[in-house]
């Protein structure tokens, strides 16, 4: 009896999970344990009244609006809000240098898919790290000096304290601007299914192109004239030793940026490659021989292929970034990590509750970076019988 | 086209066929080589043509070019950061004994290249410690001394010995048909792949002495190769799986057939192939850990990059920022390069056997 319980394997996972259990359960005591005990010792408070405190912390770039007087709940936001900007910025500009590159690596130019082959090879085999302070240290720390400032039709104006570029006098209406971006990405959704509706119940195609280029293009660019027109621009101008309005854009910043999107496009360029060379030859074939012009057969045979292969690595690429962008830390670019996880840190030393909230941000980022890509995966995927 | 038989009027075809067939072809040809002259010959000017080689010190070079006299003059400080002079000799004689160690396992087949694989497994990581750490009739070398290429190895390696253990142990978890198991791996899996590397080098910096008994100092370098350890466990795990699920199912069946039980199953049968095939792609994680050891910069620990940054502050050699870029960054490149080509021909050579 003893012996066929001994042998059924229903008790014997159940025992081995029992034990896995208990000895993680035992693990996390004492670990618990230990570190209230050291926290107690070195006198650190406990729980989160401390996001209520002033934070004191100056902060270079802002985006939020967040003042040293604010408190250090205000400090986390800004800190998110640096974080996701170069992020987001960083996520468009590698995709599309990647796609350059890695079309460029396809081409039938031996010289160029050579360039592109060597560019890849060059920035996929160093670290980031080295990139970002490369850029920082090498590249912007080279740049003349405000007063011999490179400039770009008196309007931007590069130098080793950043770029500045034009500003509006009253900020409120880049808010509006943004509002009407969303209004028109809105309106063109509504299009692009109309148009398909109309495509699939018809045949007749409508200019979705154009009308994108002029409802997510102009509108918003009317809408940024017409409210700057009121409230007027705010140019930077060459002073004698140093420049004068407009905004200031940190080269903490560019570094990071540049370092991001130099590096990052050479891993979309070699996903771009896999996707594209993934579609079997006689796709293509098959598309010319039916009279499709070598443009069509790229957008409508090639491209949506190449997409259900790109689309899993590219996911895993735009994570990286987010998750990359924290490398600003070592250059003092003040994003999540640098501002909260190093300034609030050292400010009040309640490490547990203050790391518990950095890593929670990235997850929850990355979680809905994943549903959105599943999602589009999902939309897209080969419908099979 | 035969690359192979190319000579003579023949490759000068070629290569007329390769960059002026059509004239969109030619104009493309010659904008990206005015492009290349136009990048890459102030850099080789710099650093080739103006530059000086010889010489002792910075007064010793010319303006205009790459002061290479200034990487001599610090070559053992980019290869042994801050290490006593007269020690050296023990992080060389470990990379002739590791070299001497691994170099057989290239050559040796079968049953007695594993015997030498465990031996060399077993023996190296302590001697290695006890080489660079000191102590039992050595000099003692704290590891705050310790810096550059060999740092920057030493946590590779070490961080590599954490995490491809535990990786394959992780890999395996997420496929056990225990579901507490499996649900304990995905969630540790997810966890270390969610955040980013930075953050968790300074959480194992600041939360292992705190979770550690009050009498249990960490030393700064353990913290920071066991947070690498664990995120890249976590990666290997993903790598490890692939093989895992490119293995056909019959493999385990038939050895539940034979009488195997689960551990003589996976260890013998299902882990030998599955390792094979996700070589490759452990190779590339490897490779991502070598490039993400330069992060202990953070909490300054000076590896090879930390090294050439700190190089920055000496007074009698400023403004080298580029030469300490450009000689530490070749340094990664060679390693990494070669990594990747090695794990390149493992692709192509496919799983063998089975």
């Amino acid at each position: 009896m003893l012996r066929r319980l001994l042998y059924d394997s229903k008790v014997r996972d159940l025992f081995w999970q029992i034990v896995i259990c208990a000895g993680l359960i035992g693990l996390t005591v004492f670990f618990v344990r230990n570190a209230s005990q050291n926290m107690v010792n070195a006198g650190i408070a406990s729980g989160f009244d401390f996001l209520w405190r002033t934070s004191g912390i100056d902060v270079p770039f802002v985006l939020t609006g967040y003042q040293p007087s604010g408190s250090i709940w205000s400090l986390f936001w800004a800190g998110v809000a640096n974080t996701m900007f170069v992020s987001l910025i960083a996520m468009v500009l590698s995709t599309l240098l990647g796609f350059v590159i890695g079309l460029a690596r396809l081409s039938s130019h031996w010289l160029l898919g050579a360039v592109a082959g060597a560019y890849v090879e060059f920035v996929r085999n160093i670290p980031l790290l080295f990139f970002v302070l490369f850029w920082y240290f090498g590249v912007i720390a080279a740049l003349p000096a405000p007063k011999d400032s490179i400039s770009l039709f008196s309007a931007l104006f590069l130098n080793n304290r950043g770029l500045t570029v034009p500003s509006a006098n009253d900020g409120t209406v880049f808010g509006l601007a943004l509002a009407a971006i969303v209004l028109a990405g809105l309106l063109q959704w509504l299009v692009m299914r109309r148009a398909a509706a109309r495509k699939a119940a018809t045949g007749q195609d409508t200019p979705v192109l154009a009308i994108g280029l002029v409802l997510c293009g102009v509108v918003p660019l009317l809408a940024l004239m017409l409210a700057t027109r009121a409230t007027g621009w705010d140019m930077p101008q060459a002073g004698r030793f140093n420049l004068r309005g407009g905004f200031v854009i940190i080269p903490e910043f560019v570094a990071l940026l540049a370092a991001l999107v130099t590096y990052t496009a050479g891993f979309v360029a070699e996903i771009v490659r896999g996707g594209i060379s993934a579609v079997p030859k006689g796709q293509r074939e098959a598309a010319a021989s039916l009279g499709l012009k070598p443009g069509q057969i790229l957008r409508f045979v090639v491209i949506p292929q190449a997409m259900r292969v790109m689309i899993p690595p590219m996911t895993s690429q735009y994570l990286n970034v987010l998750k990359n962008s924290s490398f600003g830390a070592a250059i003092a670019y003040p994003d999540l990590v640098s501002l909260f996880m190093g300034s609030a840190l050292n400010n009040t030393g309640q490490a547990i509750e203050i790391i518990a909230m950095t890593l929670a941000v990235y997850l929850f980022f990355g979680l809905i970076v994943s549903a959105l890509m599943n999602w589009y995966n999902a939309r897209i995927a080969l419908v099979t019988r | 086209m035969n690359v192979g038989r190319a000579t003579g009027s023949n490759a000068l075809a070629l290569w007329r066929q390769r960059l002026f067939s059509t004239p969109v072809q030619s104009a493309i040809t010659l904008l990206l080589m005015a492009f290349t002259v136009w990048a890459l010959a102030p850099l080789v000017r710099w650093a080739l043509i103006n530059a000086t080689w010889v010489g002792e010190t910075r007064n010793d070079c010319a303006p205009g070019g790459a002061c290479w006299v200034f990487v001599k003059a610090r070559f053992g400080q980019f290869m042994y950061g801050f290490y006593p002079p007269m020690e050296r000799w023990r992080p060389n004689l470990l990379g002739i004994v590791a070299l001497l160690g691994l170099a057989p396992l290239f050559i040796l087949q079968g049953r007695a290249r594993l015997r030498l694989g465990i031996a060399v497994l077993l023996v190296l990581p302590p001697l290695g410690i006890w080489l660079l750490g000191g102590g039992f009739g050595l000099a003692a070398i704290e590891t705050r001394q310790w810096g550059g290429l060999m740092l920057t190895l030493f946590i590779a390696v070490y961080a590599g010995l954490i995490a491809i253990p535990l990786g394959i142990l992780l890999a395996i978890g997420r496929q056990s048909r225990l579901p507490l198991i499996r649900t304990i791996a995905v969630i540790f899996i997810e966890f270390w792949r969610g955040v980013p590397i930075i953050a968790v080098i300074f959480l194992a910096s600041l939360l292992l002495p705190l979770i550690m008994p009050a009498n249990v100092s960490v030393d700064r370098l353990t913290r920071a190769v066991v947070g690498l350890g664990l995120v890249i466990a976590a990666y290997m795990a993903e790598a490890v799986r692939g093989g895992l699920q490119a293995l056909p199912k019959g493999q385990a069946e038939a050895a539940a057939a034979l009488g195997l039980g689960y551990w003589q199953t996976t260890g013998l049968i299902i882990l030998p192939q599955a390792l094979r095939i996700s070589l490759p792609a452990m190779t590339n994680e490897f490779i991502a850990l070598i490039k993400n050891t330069t992060l202990v910069l953070v909490v300054s620990i000076l590896d090879l990059l930390g090294i050439a940054q700190s190089s920055f502050a000496d007074p009698a050699w400023v403004g080298m920022n580029m030469e300490a870029y450009l000689f530490s960054g070749t340094i990664y490149w060679l390693i990494c390069f070669a990594l990747s080509r090695w794990s390149r021909s493992l692709e192509a050579g496919g799983p063998k056997g089975h």
